[in-house]
């Protein structure tokens, strides 16, 4: 090994420094799961949003997915299963300039916690939510969940799961998100981009990141490693843009869909909303 | 004078007025200076959110009607944590709802305040009618070890003057606080006195006053409370519902949950004196104590009244506080008396407690009723059972 290189391996300072709490280094996260290269995707992107890091606050639920808040050194907030967006609207509108952003698991979202999506998407909450679907429950050892496609095996579907799963994308957008993106966990490029839009975006932005667990949902399906699962991503996946949200469902053998599906300009949010309530009621106020 | 519809109010309403005890409550919880409000309607507690609704925007805060009674709880605990003091109300199935996270509240340290305008139970039960059924969830409704701090109270201006103090309390010792009001209470109306916005005390929660790098967010003071750094202050804080260490760092062994554990429970044990507030009501030379609390508490006094004019002495402890339970003085209590007589609104959720703190030193009797209060002749003819 060359001089340089081993000083390179031994050097304790990282890129990212000052960004990842210290002392919280190593982390749980298994070997080929993507939740750490995720978690270097969100810090590059909200320096290049250009953010103060006083008004970044991060927030996640329970599981594997949602420990990513609790690395990150910006206001962190980890809360109950299910419960980081209700917590993350709080948070927002006590100050129109904080950037909140939540990060949690298909599970945490869209299970326990999938009335509070609907209806943070219907309101145009000004929050961020980041997916990453990784198609099971890590944190609790692989059973099936709300986006677990036909056929998946896993612990609470030995026979293989026979409901029909989520379309994110679709319910998002249909419940009124202004910005809905999907990527897999290799478009490293194109995540951050979409970050970085979805971040500065005014209102309810929503990206989903198809993920790699192959420790609980790998294992059960022939795809026993990381990189076996984000193979798999790139043999089956398809960029469009624009797509019919329609048609964005996910199979087995994908196709994936991915591609910016969303983006409106202009839509009051939540925040903008309470603040005309503030103006509507204290000019009652002033005129009688 | 506090009637939906009415949008000429200034932001504390100093005078006299005569309204309920849910307007009483909101109106206590805006002078003390609550900025957000988070609810899901129930009966019957939905006048607390209804006033909400038209008071809050006007002084500068928010009200946000949630999807339930989880989003509502959670999302108060985020919006103190953004810096507004902030509330919810509802009634025992909401509360139901509300316990894991007020469970978060404990762990985090995070100061809120929950009204609780009690019905019957269980389940949807008397949606309409009174109830005293809640005060064990309360105390043990989430799950793991914390000291809650509870209060309750009788007639309307107590409503306005707890709001105040159940945030005040919330801030001092960090925790989310429950008022346990009643349908009875939540519906009446009387006179309620607003004082001047100089005479309300508005206690708020520590800052830190070293920089960040030197600031651990769960490190506690003396007095064995945190001070709290919230979102945006630079302190890039991290809050988590797991065991933590001071850092707030989660730490998953023995030693960090016990050091925890220990001490939210503590901070509120070794200052339950100062929290624990009590009404004595004749008690001096009684021989016959009556223990009551909320509105059953104004029937009791009734009765003492009527057994003193019969020569009984008869007296009445009234619990304002809930919990921390006031061990100590029902003891001394029981040392002095021949009996206590329990009315209560349930199957003996507090008669259970006295039985427990007077430590077979006198008779404990319950008289338990459901869905209506007591009246000052039922408990009047107990205490002369007792004589
Ligand atoms: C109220 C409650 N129910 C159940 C759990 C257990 N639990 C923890 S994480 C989790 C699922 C996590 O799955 P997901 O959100 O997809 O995150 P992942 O671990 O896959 O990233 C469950 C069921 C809990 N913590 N709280
Ligand atoms: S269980 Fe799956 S999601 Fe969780 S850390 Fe391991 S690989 Fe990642
Ligand atoms: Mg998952």
């Amino acid at each position: 090994m060359a001089e340089e290189d081993r000083e390179l391996i031994e050097s304790h300072e990282h890129p990212l420094d000052g960004y990842l709490r210290e002392g919280r280094i190593p982390h749980i996260f298994c070997p080929g799961c993507s939740l750490g290269s995720i978690t270097n995707v969100i810090i590059e992107a909200i320096n290049e949003a250009g953010f103060d890091p006083k008004k970044v606050s991060v927030v996640s639920g329970i599981g594997c997915t949602g420990r990513i808040s609790g690395y990150l050194n910006y206001d962190s907030f980890h809360t109950t299963h299910g419960r980081s967006i209700p917590f993350a609207i709080g948070l927002s509108i006590t100050d129109p300039e904080r950037k909140v952003i939540v990060i949690s698991g298909d599970g945490d979202l869209f299970a326990i916690g999938g009335n509070h999506f609907i209806h943070a998407a219907r309101r145009n909450a000004d929050i961020t939510v980041i997916c990453v679907n990784n198609f099971n429950y890590g944190m609790t050892g692989g059973q099936v969940g709300p986006t677990s496609y036909m056929g998946q095996v896993q612990t609470t579907a030995p026979y293989g799961f026979n409901e029909e799963s989520f379309n994110l994308p679709h319910l998002a957008i249909t419940c009124g998100a202004v910005y809905v993106a999907r990527w897999t966990a290799l478009d490293v490029r194109r995540i951050k981009d979409s970050f970085v839009e979805a971040f500065k975006k005014k209102g309810f932005s929503f990206v989903e990141v198809l993920g790699s667990c192959p420790t609980t949902f790998g294992r059960r399906n022939q795809l026993a490693e990381g990189k076996k699962i984000l193979q798999h991503f790139a043999d089956h996946t398809v960029l469009k843009h624009d797509a019919d949200p329609k048609e964005t469902k996910i199979e087995k053998n994908g196709p994936f869909i991915v591609g910016k599906f969303v983006d409106i300009e202009d839509k009051p949010t939540l925040t903008d909303n309470l603040l005309a309530i503030q103006r509507i009621s204290q000019a009652s106020d002033k005129k009688s | 004078m506090m009637s939906d519809g009415n949008l000429d109010l200034p932001e504390i309403l100093t005078g006299e007025h005569f309204t309920t005890g849910n307007h009483a409550t909101a109106e206590g919880a805006l002078a003390v200076g609550c900025k957000f409000f988070g609810g899901y309607p129930i009966t019957p507690s939905s006048e607390i959110a209804e006033h909400m609704a038209l008071r809050l925007p006007r002084v500068n805060g928010h009200f946000v009607q949630f999807e339930d009674e989880l989003a509502s709880i959670i999302g108060i605990l985020g919006a103190r944590w953004g810096g507004y003091k902030s509330m919810t109300a509802t009634s025992g199935p909401g509360y139901s709802l509300m316990v894991e996270n007020i469970g978060l509240g404990m762990m985090t340290e995070t100061p809120c305040v929950i009204i609780n305008v009690q019905r019957g139970g269980p389940s949807t039960g008397l949606p309409t009618l009174v109830g005293q059924q809640d005060i064990m969830q309360t105390k043990w409704g989430a799950h793991g070890d914390f000291e809650p701090i509870v209060l309750c109270p009788s007639s309307v201006q107590e409503c306005f003057d707890l709001a105040i103090q159940a945030f005040n309390y919330a801030e001092q010792y960090r925790l989310p606080v429950t008022v346990l009001m009643d349908e009875i209470l939540g519906h009446m109306s009387e006179k309620l006195i607003i004082p001047d916005k100089s005479k309300i005390k508005r206690v708020n929660a520590k800052k830190p006053n070293v920089p960040p790098e030197e600031y651990l967010p769960y490190k506690p003071d003396k007095d064995l409370v945190p001070p709290m750094a919230i979102a945006g202050d630079g302190y890039n804080i991290m809050v988590t519902g797991l065991t933590h260490d001071e850092r707030g760092y989660p730490v998953l062994d023995v030693e960090t949950q016990e050091k925890l554990v220990r001490r939210i429970n503590d901070k509120i044990r070794k200052n339950k004196d100062k929290i624990i507030i009590l009404e004595e009501y004749m008690l001096d030379d009684a021989e016959i104590a009556i223990l009551s609390f909320g509105s059953v508490a104004r029937a009791a006094k009734g009765a003492v009244n009527r057994a003193r004019e019969k020569g009984i002495k008869a007296g009445l402890l009234r619990l304002i506080t809930i919990w921390p339970f006031p061990d100590e003085r029902i003891e001394a209590l029981a040392n002095q008396v021949k009996t206590i007589l329990v009315p209560e609104i349930n199957y003996g959720q507090i008669t259970r407690e006295v039985e427990r703190a007077a430590q077979g030193k006198t008779n404990v009797k319950g008289l338990f009723k459901m869905g209506t209060m007591h009246n000052p002749q039922e408990i009047l003819s107990e205490i002369e059972k007792c004589v």
